[in-house]
């Protein structure tokens, strides 16, 4: 466990050295914000209530999105990239090699990415947000633990997701496909170009439970307090659950990989 | 000056012939990577469809109206995206010191830089952006005059020299800050996201910043609000509905005397 933590803390401490990319992607998530805040109020002012936000909590959406955007890896990459590329390079080997669990390591890793990420790359953009437009921010810190957890439990269905994608370069040769399309549904389906609650009819019934819409959807509307009591439990519970299934499926298809994995020369 | 442009079309022309042979060797691969950077853009539009199953205007545009508004921006992106979207790798280069590679060979390094592994999946997304065009076109209520139908592919080359010339500064800005390449996207994507919607719906500012900063309206606000017969948020004179091409003139130009001063600022990592 304290190795974990230790390498959690490496993950934190890793990103934390990219300072001016760091501040490049602030200013790009905050940019971004303010032309999606306008194209919402434009929508909102048409339709009040649409998918059940009045304007406010739809902004509130808005810069929620683009503070969770690098956090959890809305846009895909990070360490599924390389380990990719430690695949296909066969350094992989080294890596089942040592007395760690594989799955855990990068898991442990990447939160502590998104630790830092969700401080330097999250906080400023909605910070801004909440000066330049009329935010629905809860005054109760307690609301606002419960949306770090949900926060946390996204970033975990994002790993697990994104684990997945890495594997696949066990059997691609070229992985790029899979990271386009991958990259393309969490885009779609977390809610990042609008609120699932907007999709018509049953298509947005089905996106609101793909393991996507944990990413953001979820950890959004907790923050908004549209989930209270027994919801919010089962808003928490339906994250916690699609981080366990596809956590064990990673587990699953990484058992298999390894199995047929020949390491030539030495 | 003639003879150096002469060398720099050369070269990028062989570099790229080079690399679309190379992604051609590999047809099911490039099949899928065309078709994935058609649709991850083309979400875009899809999300702009589900606006419009809410409502029929958005800040006083039609579907149609704003389908055109995104098809020209989208097609201009995609063709820069095209020709020097591999600008934007250009900080990493700098990083891991292969910029010096390209110092001591024969040709521009602008053409190198741009060339350098030349995506033509990019395809994808000119093509998503032409097909929202087309039937923008056809559903759009414009009574057509002959100057309007060449303002059109006028609008589309300029927004595409503007759009370059963005591409070009970022990429100037990537010698001193070698990490910021993600700057420039705030412009290219972030620009083209802000010119899929009419001008009316932005604050007043905003549109001022795009029209006098960074030259975005040109791209497709003012020439294409006039097609549109739109008053431009602005109240500016009606020339400047066509001022489009000289702006693009100008910002290439910028950008050009940008591009050099960063090459000429660079120095070696060392390694």
């Amino acid at each position: 466990m304290r190795l974990y933590a230790l390498v959690a803390a490496g993950g934190f401490r890793r990103y934390a050295t990219y300072r001016i990319a760091t501040a490049a992607g602030v200013f790009t998530n905050t940019v971004f914000g303010f032309i999606l805040a306008y194209t919402f109020i434009a929508l909102w002012d048409e339709r009040p209530g649409l998918g059940g936000y009045d304007q406010s909590q739809a902004l509130t959406f808005v810069w929620t999105g683009q503070c969770l955007i690098a956090a959890a890896a809305l846009f895909g990459g990070g360490f599924s990239d390389e380990l990719q590329s430690r695949i296909s390079t066969g350094d992989i080997a080294i890596d089942l090699y040592r007395p760690v669990d594989l799955q855990l390591w990068y898991l442990a890793q990447d939160l502590g990415r998104a630790a830092l990420q969700l401080i330097g790359r999250g906080a400023v953009p909605l910070a801004a947000g909440a000066l330049a437009f009329d935010l629905a921010l809860p005054a109760s810190p307690l609301r606002w633990l419960v949306f770090l957890l949900s926060v946390a439990l996204g970033c975990v269905v994002s790993f697990a997701l994104r684990y997945l994608v890495g594997l696949s370069a066990f059997w691609l040769l070229d992985a790029t496909g899979v990271n386009m399309f991958s990259t393309m549904l969490s885009m779609f389906f977390s809610g990042m170009l609008l609120p699932l609650t907007v999709f018509p009819g049953t298509f947005g019934e089905i996106a609101q439970r793909l393991p996507w819409s944990a990413l953001l959807q979820v950890p959004a509307d907790v923050l908004l307090g549209r989930h209270e009591g027994v919801g919010l439990l089962a808003a928490l519970g339906f994250q916690a659950a699609w981080a366990l299934v596809l956590l064990a499926l990673g587990r699953a298809v990484q058992a298999v990989a390894t199995r047929r994995v020949v390491v030539q020369g030495g | 000056m003639g003879e150096r442009l002469y060398l720099g079309l050369r070269g990028y022309g062989l570099i790229v012939a080079m690399w679309v042979r190379a992604t051609l060797a590999y047809r099911t691969s490039f099949a899928l990577m065309v078709l994935g950077s058609f649709v991850s853009t083309f979400l875009n539009f899809v999300a702009i469809m589900i606006m419009f199953t809410h409502t029929d205007v958005l800040g006083g545009f039609t579907v149609a109206e704003v389908a055109l508004l995104y098809g020209t921006s989208a097609t201009s992106l995609g063709l820069a995206d095209l020709l020097l979207g591999s600008l934007d790798r250009l900080g990493a280069r700098v990083r891991d010191g292969t910029m010096d590679a390209l110092l001591v060979r024969p040709v521009p390094v602008f053409a190198q830089v741009t060339a350098d592994r030349f995506a033509l999946r990019r395809l994808g997304r000119i093509s998503q952006g032409v097909l929202v065009l087309i039937w923008a076109l056809t559903q759009v209520d414009v009574d057509w005059t002959w100057w309007k139908l060449v303002l059109l592919p006028v609008t589309v080359l300029s927004g595409l020299g503007i759009y370059g010339a963005i591409y070009t500064c970022g990429a100037a800005f990537q010698f001193w800050a070698n990490d910021a390449s993600e700057v420039q996207n705030a412009f290219t994507y972030g620009g083209d996201t802000l010119l899929q919607y009419p001008p009316t719906i932005f604050a007043k500012d905003l549109v001022w910043g795009a029209t006098f900063i960074i030259p975005l309206a040109f791209v497709n606000w003012l020439p294409i609000g006039r097609i549109l017969g739109r008053e431009d948020r602005l109240g500016l004179p009606g020339w400047v509905d066509f001022a489009s091409p000289a702006v693009a003139l100008i910002a290439c130009t910028i950008a050009g005397f940008a591009w050099r001063a960063g090459l000429r600022g660079y120095r070696s990592t060392g390694s």
